[in-house]
Protein backbone atom coordinates (compact mmCIF):
# COMPACT_ATOMS: atom_id res chain seq x y z
CA UNK A 1 0.00 0.00 0.00
CA UNK A 2 1.54 3.25 -1.15
CA UNK A 3 2.36 5.89 1.43
CA UNK A 4 1.34 9.49 0.85
CA UNK A 5 3.24 12.69 1.52
CA UNK A 6 1.20 15.27 3.39
CA UNK A 7 1.83 18.90 4.29
CA UNK A 8 -0.27 20.30 7.07
CA UNK A 9 0.00 23.69 8.78
CA UNK A 10 -0.02 22.75 12.46
CA UNK A 11 -0.26 25.56 14.99
CA UNK A 12 1.08 27.96 12.37
CA UNK A 13 4.07 25.89 11.23
CA UNK A 14 4.24 23.72 8.12
CA UNK A 15 4.73 20.01 8.81
CA UNK A 16 5.46 17.56 6.04
CA UNK A 17 5.62 13.81 6.43
CA UNK A 18 5.09 10.55 4.69
CA UNK A 19 2.17 8.61 6.14
CA UNK A 20 0.32 5.40 5.57
CA UNK A 21 -3.18 6.32 4.35
CA UNK A 22 -4.69 4.46 7.32
CA UNK A 23 -2.82 6.64 9.82
CA UNK A 24 -5.38 8.48 11.94
CA UNK A 25 -4.90 12.21 12.29
CA UNK A 26 -4.77 11.91 16.09
CA UNK A 27 -1.97 9.34 15.91
CA UNK A 28 0.00 11.48 13.46
CA UNK A 29 -0.36 14.53 15.73
CA UNK A 30 0.65 12.64 18.86
CA UNK A 31 3.31 10.29 17.54
CA UNK A 32 4.86 11.97 14.49
CA UNK A 33 4.67 15.52 15.82
CA UNK A 34 4.94 14.71 19.55
CA UNK A 35 1.98 16.97 20.36
CA UNK A 36 0.45 14.84 23.09
CA UNK A 37 -2.07 17.43 24.25
CA UNK A 38 -4.54 15.89 21.80
CA UNK A 39 -5.92 12.92 23.70
CA UNK A 40 -7.36 9.60 22.61
CA UNK A 41 -10.33 8.97 24.88
CA UNK A 42 -13.06 6.69 23.55
CA UNK A 43 -11.55 6.17 20.08
CA UNK A 44 -15.16 5.81 18.83
CA UNK A 45 -16.07 9.40 17.86
CA UNK A 46 -18.03 9.95 21.06
CA UNK A 47 -15.99 11.72 23.72
CA UNK A 48 -14.34 14.71 22.02
CA UNK A 49 -10.99 14.41 23.86
CA UNK A 50 -9.26 14.27 20.45
CA UNK A 51 -10.88 17.49 19.20
CA UNK A 52 -8.68 19.73 17.05
CA UNK A 53 -9.54 22.70 14.86
CA UNK A 54 -9.42 22.00 11.12
CA UNK A 55 -9.28 25.35 9.32
CA UNK A 56 -10.71 26.78 12.54
CA UNK A 57 -13.61 24.29 12.82
CA UNK A 58 -13.71 21.68 15.61
CA UNK A 59 -13.45 18.08 14.42
CA UNK A 60 -12.62 14.74 16.02
CA UNK A 61 -9.10 13.77 15.02
CA UNK A 62 -9.76 10.10 15.84
CA UNK A 63 -12.31 10.05 13.02
CA UNK A 64 -10.11 11.47 10.28
CA UNK A 65 -7.18 10.08 8.38
CA UNK A 66 -4.07 12.25 8.40
CA UNK A 67 -4.19 12.27 4.57
CA UNK A 68 -7.54 14.08 4.76
CA UNK A 69 -5.79 16.99 6.49
CA UNK A 70 -3.27 17.43 3.66
CA UNK A 71 -3.04 21.09 2.67
CA UNK A 72 -5.18 22.24 5.57
CA UNK A 73 -4.66 24.07 8.83
CA UNK A 74 -4.79 22.21 12.16
CA UNK A 75 -4.81 23.83 15.59
CA UNK A 76 -4.17 21.69 18.65
CA UNK A 77 -4.34 22.73 22.28
CA UNK A 78 -0.62 23.55 22.09
CA UNK A 79 -1.48 26.21 19.51
CA UNK A 80 -3.86 28.16 21.74
CA UNK A 81 -1.22 30.18 23.53
CA UNK A 82 0.47 32.90 21.51
CA UNK A 83 4.00 34.17 22.19
CA UNK A 84 4.00 32.68 25.66
CA UNK A 85 0.70 34.33 26.58
CA UNK A 86 -2.17 32.05 27.49
CA UNK A 87 -5.35 32.20 25.40
CA UNK A 88 -8.26 33.63 27.42
CA UNK A 89 -9.87 30.18 27.39
CA UNK A 90 -6.78 28.73 29.07
CA UNK A 91 -6.81 31.48 31.68
CA UNK A 92 -10.53 30.83 32.19
CA UNK A 93 -10.02 27.15 32.93
CA UNK A 94 -7.33 28.13 35.45
CA UNK A 95 -9.35 30.88 37.12
CA UNK A 96 -12.63 28.96 37.33
CA UNK A 97 -11.08 25.57 38.07
CA UNK A 98 -12.55 24.12 34.87
CA UNK A 99 -10.79 20.81 35.22
CA UNK A 100 -10.09 18.03 37.65
CA UNK A 101 -8.22 15.16 36.01
CA UNK A 102 -7.59 17.23 32.88
CA UNK A 103 -8.13 14.50 30.32
CA UNK A 104 -11.04 16.17 28.51
CA UNK A 105 -9.60 19.67 28.93
CA UNK A 106 -7.79 20.11 25.59
CA UNK A 107 -10.98 19.25 23.70
CA UNK A 108 -13.09 21.43 25.95
CA UNK A 109 -10.76 24.40 25.51
CA UNK A 110 -10.70 24.05 21.72
CA UNK A 111 -14.51 23.86 21.62
CA UNK A 112 -14.65 26.92 23.87
CA UNK A 113 -12.14 28.84 21.75
CA UNK A 114 -14.07 28.01 18.55
CA UNK A 115 -17.35 29.03 20.18
CA UNK A 116 -15.96 32.41 21.22
CA UNK A 117 -14.86 33.07 17.63
CA UNK A 118 -18.48 32.73 16.51
CA UNK A 119 -20.25 33.98 19.61
CA UNK A 120 -18.27 36.36 21.83
CA UNK A 121 -20.92 36.44 24.55
CA UNK A 122 -22.35 32.92 24.89
CA UNK A 123 -25.17 32.08 27.30
CA UNK A 124 -24.90 29.03 29.54
CA UNK A 125 -27.09 27.13 27.05
CA UNK A 126 -24.84 28.19 24.17
CA UNK A 127 -21.79 26.83 26.01
CA UNK A 128 -23.49 23.59 26.96
CA UNK A 129 -24.63 23.07 23.37
CA UNK A 130 -21.12 23.79 22.07
CA UNK A 131 -19.53 21.20 24.37
CA UNK A 132 -22.29 18.61 23.85
CA UNK A 133 -19.86 16.43 21.88
CA UNK A 134 -17.29 16.44 24.70
CA UNK A 135 -17.53 14.21 27.72
CA UNK A 136 -16.17 15.08 31.16
CA UNK A 137 -16.34 12.44 33.87
CA UNK A 138 -15.11 14.62 36.74
CA UNK A 139 -16.54 18.09 36.90
CA UNK A 140 -20.23 17.82 36.19
CA UNK A 141 -19.53 20.55 33.60
CA UNK A 142 -20.40 23.44 35.93
CA UNK A 143 -16.94 24.92 36.09
CA UNK A 144 -16.27 24.21 32.43
CA UNK A 145 -19.24 26.42 31.54
CA UNK A 146 -18.03 29.10 33.95
CA UNK A 147 -14.52 28.90 32.47
CA UNK A 148 -15.76 29.52 28.94
CA UNK A 149 -17.91 32.44 30.09
CA UNK A 150 -14.96 33.85 32.08
CA UNK A 151 -12.89 33.68 28.88
CA UNK A 152 -15.63 35.51 26.97
CA UNK A 153 -15.52 38.39 29.47
CA UNK A 154 -11.74 38.48 29.42
CA UNK A 155 -11.61 38.47 25.63
CA UNK A 156 -14.17 41.30 25.53
CA UNK A 157 -12.15 43.36 28.01
CA UNK A 158 -9.04 42.88 25.86
CA UNK A 159 -10.72 44.27 22.75
CA UNK A 160 -9.26 47.64 21.72
CA UNK A 161 -11.54 50.36 23.05
CA UNK A 162 -13.34 48.03 25.47
CA UNK A 163 -14.40 49.36 28.84
CA UNK A 164 -13.06 46.77 31.23
CA UNK B 1 -7.88 1.19 16.92
CA UNK B 2 -6.20 1.02 13.55
CA UNK B 3 -7.99 0.18 10.30
CA UNK B 4 -6.68 -2.35 7.78
CA UNK B 5 -4.31 -0.91 5.18
CA UNK B 6 -5.78 0.47 1.97
CA UNK B 7 -4.84 2.42 -1.16
CA UNK B 8 -5.94 6.05 -1.14
CA UNK B 9 -6.59 8.49 -3.95
CA UNK B 10 -8.17 11.93 -3.99
CA UNK B 11 -10.91 12.38 -6.61
CA UNK B 12 -10.86 15.74 -8.40
CA UNK B 13 -14.47 15.55 -9.58
CA UNK B 14 -17.36 13.03 -9.70
CA UNK B 15 -16.24 11.52 -13.03
CA UNK B 16 -12.74 11.05 -11.66
CA UNK B 17 -14.18 9.36 -8.58
CA UNK B 18 -16.07 6.86 -10.75
CA UNK B 19 -12.92 6.19 -12.81
CA UNK B 20 -10.94 5.56 -9.63
CA UNK B 21 -13.67 3.25 -8.31
CA UNK B 22 -13.59 1.28 -11.55
CA UNK B 23 -9.79 1.05 -11.45
CA UNK B 24 -9.69 -0.11 -7.84
CA UNK B 25 -12.38 -2.78 -8.24
CA UNK B 26 -15.29 -3.96 -6.13
CA UNK B 27 -13.62 -3.72 -2.72
CA UNK B 28 -13.03 0.03 -3.03
CA UNK B 29 -15.19 2.48 -1.10
CA UNK B 30 -16.01 6.15 -1.34
CA UNK B 31 -14.71 8.31 1.54
CA UNK B 32 -16.59 11.56 2.07
CA UNK B 33 -16.69 12.90 5.64
CA UNK B 34 -15.79 9.46 6.96
CA UNK B 35 -18.05 9.65 9.98
CA UNK B 36 -19.90 6.46 9.13
CA UNK B 37 -17.05 4.64 7.39
CA UNK B 38 -14.11 5.30 9.73
CA UNK B 39 -15.78 3.92 12.85
CA UNK B 40 -16.58 0.71 10.93
CA UNK B 41 -13.03 0.50 9.56
CA UNK B 42 -11.51 1.04 13.00
CA UNK B 43 -13.57 -1.87 14.32
CA UNK B 44 -12.63 -3.78 11.14
CA UNK B 45 -16.26 -4.38 10.34
CA UNK B 46 -15.28 -2.80 7.05
CA UNK B 47 -11.91 -3.38 5.37
CA UNK B 48 -11.99 -1.74 1.93
CA UNK B 49 -8.86 -2.30 -0.15
CA UNK B 50 -8.97 1.26 -1.46
CA UNK B 51 -10.61 4.57 -0.59
CA UNK B 52 -11.57 7.21 -3.11
CA UNK B 53 -11.72 10.51 -1.25
CA UNK B 54 -14.49 12.77 -2.57
CA UNK B 55 -14.17 15.10 0.42
CA UNK B 56 -12.29 17.71 -1.63
CA UNK B 57 -14.84 17.98 -4.44
CA UNK B 58 -16.40 21.37 -3.79
CA UNK B 59 -19.01 20.78 -6.52
CA UNK B 60 -20.65 18.12 -4.34
CA UNK B 61 -21.39 20.57 -1.51
CA UNK B 62 -24.40 22.77 -2.25
CA UNK B 63 -28.09 23.42 -1.69
CA UNK B 64 -29.88 24.62 -4.83
CA UNK B 65 -33.40 25.44 -5.85
CA UNK B 66 -34.42 22.82 -8.39
CA UNK B 67 -37.84 24.24 -9.24
CA UNK B 68 -40.28 21.79 -7.66
CA UNK B 69 -37.59 20.46 -5.32
CA UNK B 70 -34.49 21.45 -3.37
CA UNK B 71 -31.29 19.75 -4.54
CA UNK B 72 -28.69 18.95 -1.89
CA UNK B 73 -25.19 17.94 -2.94
CA UNK B 74 -24.25 14.57 -1.46
CA UNK B 75 -21.05 16.03 -0.02
CA UNK B 76 -22.84 18.73 2.00
CA UNK B 77 -21.98 18.42 5.68
CA UNK B 78 -24.79 18.23 8.24
CA UNK B 79 -23.93 21.65 9.63
CA UNK B 80 -24.41 23.30 6.22
CA UNK B 81 -27.69 21.44 5.66
CA UNK B 82 -28.85 22.53 9.11
CA UNK B 83 -27.99 26.20 8.56
CA UNK B 84 -29.24 26.60 4.99
CA UNK B 85 -31.97 29.24 5.02
CA UNK B 86 -33.59 28.08 1.77
CA UNK B 87 -33.98 24.59 3.20
CA UNK B 88 -35.30 25.99 6.46
CA UNK B 89 -38.04 27.68 4.41
CA UNK B 90 -38.75 25.02 1.79
CA UNK B 91 -38.12 21.74 3.60
CA UNK B 92 -37.63 22.52 7.28
CA UNK B 93 -37.70 18.91 8.49
CA UNK B 94 -34.43 18.21 6.64
CA UNK B 95 -32.64 21.28 8.01
CA UNK B 96 -33.93 20.57 11.51
CA UNK B 97 -32.99 16.89 11.52
CA UNK B 98 -29.48 17.55 10.20
CA UNK B 99 -28.96 19.48 13.43
CA UNK B 100 -30.03 16.42 15.45
CA UNK B 101 -27.31 14.15 14.06
CA UNK B 102 -24.36 13.36 16.31
CA UNK B 103 -22.67 16.34 17.94
CA UNK B 104 -21.09 19.58 16.68
CA UNK B 105 -17.80 18.00 15.63
CA UNK B 106 -19.61 15.18 13.80
CA UNK B 107 -21.86 17.69 12.02
CA UNK B 108 -18.80 19.58 10.79
CA UNK B 109 -17.48 16.51 8.95
CA UNK B 110 -20.32 14.06 8.31
CA UNK B 111 -22.22 14.44 5.03
CA UNK B 112 -25.85 13.86 4.09
CA UNK B 113 -24.75 11.65 1.22
CA UNK B 114 -22.54 9.60 3.49
CA UNK B 115 -25.43 8.96 5.84
CA UNK B 116 -27.68 7.90 2.96
CA UNK B 117 -25.08 5.69 1.26
CA UNK B 118 -24.16 4.04 4.56
CA UNK B 119 -27.70 2.67 5.01
CA UNK B 120 -27.72 2.45 8.80
CA UNK B 121 -31.33 2.00 10.00
CA UNK B 122 -30.44 4.00 13.14
CA UNK B 123 -29.59 7.12 11.10
CA UNK B 124 -31.96 10.06 11.26
CA UNK B 125 -31.83 11.60 7.78
CA UNK B 126 -32.70 8.46 5.77
CA UNK B 127 -35.96 8.25 7.75
CA UNK B 128 -36.78 11.86 6.97
CA UNK B 129 -35.93 11.34 3.28
CA UNK B 130 -38.22 8.30 3.18
CA UNK B 131 -41.08 10.28 4.74
CA UNK B 132 -40.50 13.02 2.14
CA UNK B 133 -40.29 10.58 -0.77
CA UNK B 134 -36.93 12.13 -1.67
CA UNK B 135 -34.98 11.11 -4.77
CA UNK B 136 -31.36 9.98 -4.84
CA UNK B 137 -29.25 10.89 -7.88
CA UNK B 138 -26.60 8.29 -8.66
CA UNK B 139 -23.78 8.44 -11.19
CA UNK B 140 -21.87 5.55 -12.68
CA UNK B 141 -19.84 4.86 -15.82
CA UNK B 142 -23.16 4.19 -17.58
CA UNK B 143 -24.49 7.64 -16.73
CA UNK B 144 -26.91 9.13 -14.23
CA UNK B 145 -30.03 7.56 -12.76
CA UNK B 146 -32.47 8.50 -10.04
CA UNK B 147 -33.77 6.21 -7.28
CA UNK B 148 -36.75 7.04 -5.07
CA UNK B 149 -36.08 6.79 -1.33
CA UNK B 150 -38.65 3.99 -1.07
CA UNK B 151 -36.49 1.79 -3.33
CA UNK B 152 -33.11 2.88 -2.02
CA UNK B 153 -32.71 1.31 1.41
CA UNK B 154 -32.38 -2.47 1.11
CA UNK B 155 -31.10 -3.75 4.44
CA UNK B 156 -28.68 -3.04 7.28
CA UNK B 157 -25.84 -1.12 5.57
CA UNK B 158 -27.30 -2.15 2.21
CA UNK B 159 -28.62 0.24 -0.39
CA UNK B 160 -29.42 0.27 -4.10
CA UNK B 161 -25.94 1.67 -4.77
CA UNK B 162 -23.68 -0.65 -6.75
CA UNK B 163 -19.93 -0.89 -6.09
CA UNK B 164 -18.98 1.64 -8.78
CA UNK B 165 -21.85 4.02 -8.08
CA UNK B 166 -21.52 7.50 -6.70
CA UNK B 167 -24.40 9.20 -4.93
CA UNK B 168 -24.16 12.82 -6.07
CA UNK B 169 -27.38 14.56 -5.07
CA UNK B 170 -30.46 14.25 -2.91
CA UNK B 171 -33.67 15.93 -4.08
CA UNK B 172 -36.27 16.79 -1.50
CA UNK B 173 -39.72 18.19 -2.30
CA UNK B 174 -40.60 21.72 -1.35
CA UNK B 175 -43.13 21.42 1.44
CA UNK B 176 -43.27 24.89 3.01
CA UNK B 177 -46.97 24.54 3.90
CA UNK B 178 -46.83 21.04 5.39
CA UNK B 179 -46.73 20.32 9.08
CA UNK B 180 -43.68 18.34 10.11
CA UNK B 181 -41.90 16.77 13.04
CA UNK B 182 -38.90 14.59 13.69
CA UNK B 183 -39.10 13.00 17.11
CA UNK B 184 -35.78 11.55 18.21
CA UNK B 185 -35.98 9.46 21.36
CA UNK B 186 -32.50 9.03 22.68
CA UNK B 187 -30.82 7.94 25.80
CA UNK B 188 -28.23 10.68 26.02
CA UNK B 189 -28.20 14.06 24.27
CA UNK B 190 -25.99 12.99 21.39
CA UNK B 191 -26.86 9.33 21.08
CA UNK B 192 -28.26 7.37 18.21
CA UNK B 193 -32.05 7.23 18.12
CA UNK B 194 -33.51 4.41 20.19
CA UNK B 195 -36.57 5.21 18.10
CA UNK B 196 -37.10 8.08 15.66
CA UNK B 197 -40.28 9.20 13.93
CA UNK B 198 -40.52 11.56 10.95
CA UNK B 199 -43.96 12.94 10.09
CA UNK B 200 -44.85 15.20 7.15
CA UNK B 201 -48.56 16.12 7.07
CA UNK B 202 -50.91 18.11 4.91
CA UNK B 203 -53.36 19.93 7.10
CA UNK B 204 -56.97 20.63 6.28
CA UNK B 205 -59.01 22.67 8.76
CA UNK B 206 -56.75 21.81 11.68
CA UNK B 207 -56.83 18.06 11.09
CA UNK B 208 -54.68 15.78 8.97
CA UNK B 209 -55.49 15.72 5.25
CA UNK B 210 -52.68 13.34 4.40
CA UNK B 211 -49.62 12.09 6.22
CA UNK B 212 -46.34 10.39 5.45
CA UNK B 213 -44.64 8.82 8.44
CA UNK B 214 -41.33 6.96 8.67
CA UNK B 215 -39.50 5.27 11.52
CA UNK B 216 -35.84 5.09 12.61
CA UNK B 217 -34.34 2.03 14.33
CA UNK B 218 -37.48 -0.06 13.89
CA UNK B 219 -36.14 -2.63 11.41
CA UNK B 220 -33.39 -3.32 8.91
CA UNK B 221 -34.08 -0.12 7.00
CA UNK B 222 -35.98 3.08 7.70
CA UNK B 223 -39.64 2.03 7.50
CA UNK B 224 -42.84 3.71 6.42
CA UNK B 225 -45.56 3.46 9.06
CA UNK B 226 -48.14 2.50 6.45
CA UNK B 227 -50.77 1.29 8.91
CA UNK B 228 -50.73 4.65 10.69
CA UNK B 229 -50.99 6.52 7.40
CA UNK B 230 -53.99 4.41 6.36
CA UNK B 231 -55.69 4.82 9.73
CA UNK B 232 -55.30 8.59 9.45
CA UNK B 233 -56.66 8.49 5.91
CA UNK B 234 -59.63 6.56 7.29
CA UNK B 235 -60.37 9.34 9.75
CA UNK B 236 -58.60 8.12 12.92
CA UNK B 237 -57.17 10.82 15.16
CA UNK B 238 -53.41 10.85 15.90
CA UNK B 239 -53.82 9.07 19.26
CA UNK B 240 -55.75 6.20 17.71
CA UNK B 241 -53.72 5.94 14.52
CA UNK B 242 -50.36 5.95 16.33
CA UNK B 243 -51.35 2.71 18.11
CA UNK B 244 -50.51 0.96 14.85
CA UNK B 245 -46.98 2.39 14.56
CA UNK B 246 -45.37 -0.96 15.37
CA UNK B 247 -47.20 -2.85 12.63
CA UNK B 248 -44.74 -4.47 10.24
CA UNK B 249 -41.72 -3.42 12.29
CA UNK B 250 -38.96 -5.70 13.50
CA UNK B 251 -36.70 -3.70 15.80
CA UNK B 252 -33.58 -5.16 17.39
CA UNK B 253 -33.05 -5.57 21.11
CA UNK B 254 -29.87 -3.85 22.21
CA UNK B 255 -28.60 -1.95 25.26
CA UNK B 256 -30.69 1.09 24.25
CA UNK B 257 -33.92 -0.90 24.44
CA UNK B 258 -35.61 -4.22 23.84
CA UNK B 259 -37.62 -4.91 20.72
CA UNK B 260 -40.87 -4.75 22.72
CA UNK B 261 -39.86 -1.44 24.30
CA UNK B 262 -39.05 0.06 20.91
CA UNK B 263 -42.45 -1.01 19.61
CA UNK B 264 -44.17 0.76 22.49
CA UNK B 265 -42.02 3.84 22.07
CA UNK B 266 -42.76 3.93 18.32
CA UNK B 267 -46.44 4.41 19.21
CA UNK B 268 -45.72 7.13 21.75
CA UNK B 269 -43.37 9.08 19.51
CA UNK B 270 -45.58 8.69 16.45
CA UNK B 271 -48.40 10.33 18.40
CA UNK B 272 -46.08 13.13 19.52
CA UNK B 273 -44.79 13.58 15.97
CA UNK B 274 -48.32 13.90 14.60
CA UNK B 275 -49.35 16.31 17.33
CA UNK B 276 -46.31 18.48 16.75
CA UNK B 277 -46.72 18.32 12.97
CA UNK B 278 -50.30 19.52 13.31
CA UNK B 279 -49.21 22.39 15.53
CA UNK B 280 -46.75 23.93 13.03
Amino acid sequence: MANKTISVTVNGGSKTSEVEPRRLLVHWIREALGLTGTHVGCDTSSCGACTVLLDGTPVKSCTMFAVQADGRRVTTVEGLQQDGKLHPIQEGFKEEHGLQCGFCTPGMMLMGAALLEENPDPSEDDVRWAISGNLCRCTGYQNIVKSVQWAAKRAASEQPGAHA
Amino acid sequence: MIPSAFEYEVAENPQHAIELLNNFGDEAKILAGGHSLLPLMKLRFAAPTALVDIGRIRDLSYVRDGGDHMAIGAGTVYEDVHNNNDLVRQCPIVAHTAGEVGDPQVRHRGTIGGSVAHGDPASDLPTVLLALDATMVVQSAEGERTIPAGDFFKGIFETALGPQNLLTEIRVPKVPDHGWSYQKFHHRAQDWATVGVAAVVQRSNGSIGGARIALTSMGETPLRAGAVEQALAGGADPAEASQQADEGTNPVSDPLGSSEYRKEMAKVFTRRALEEALSR
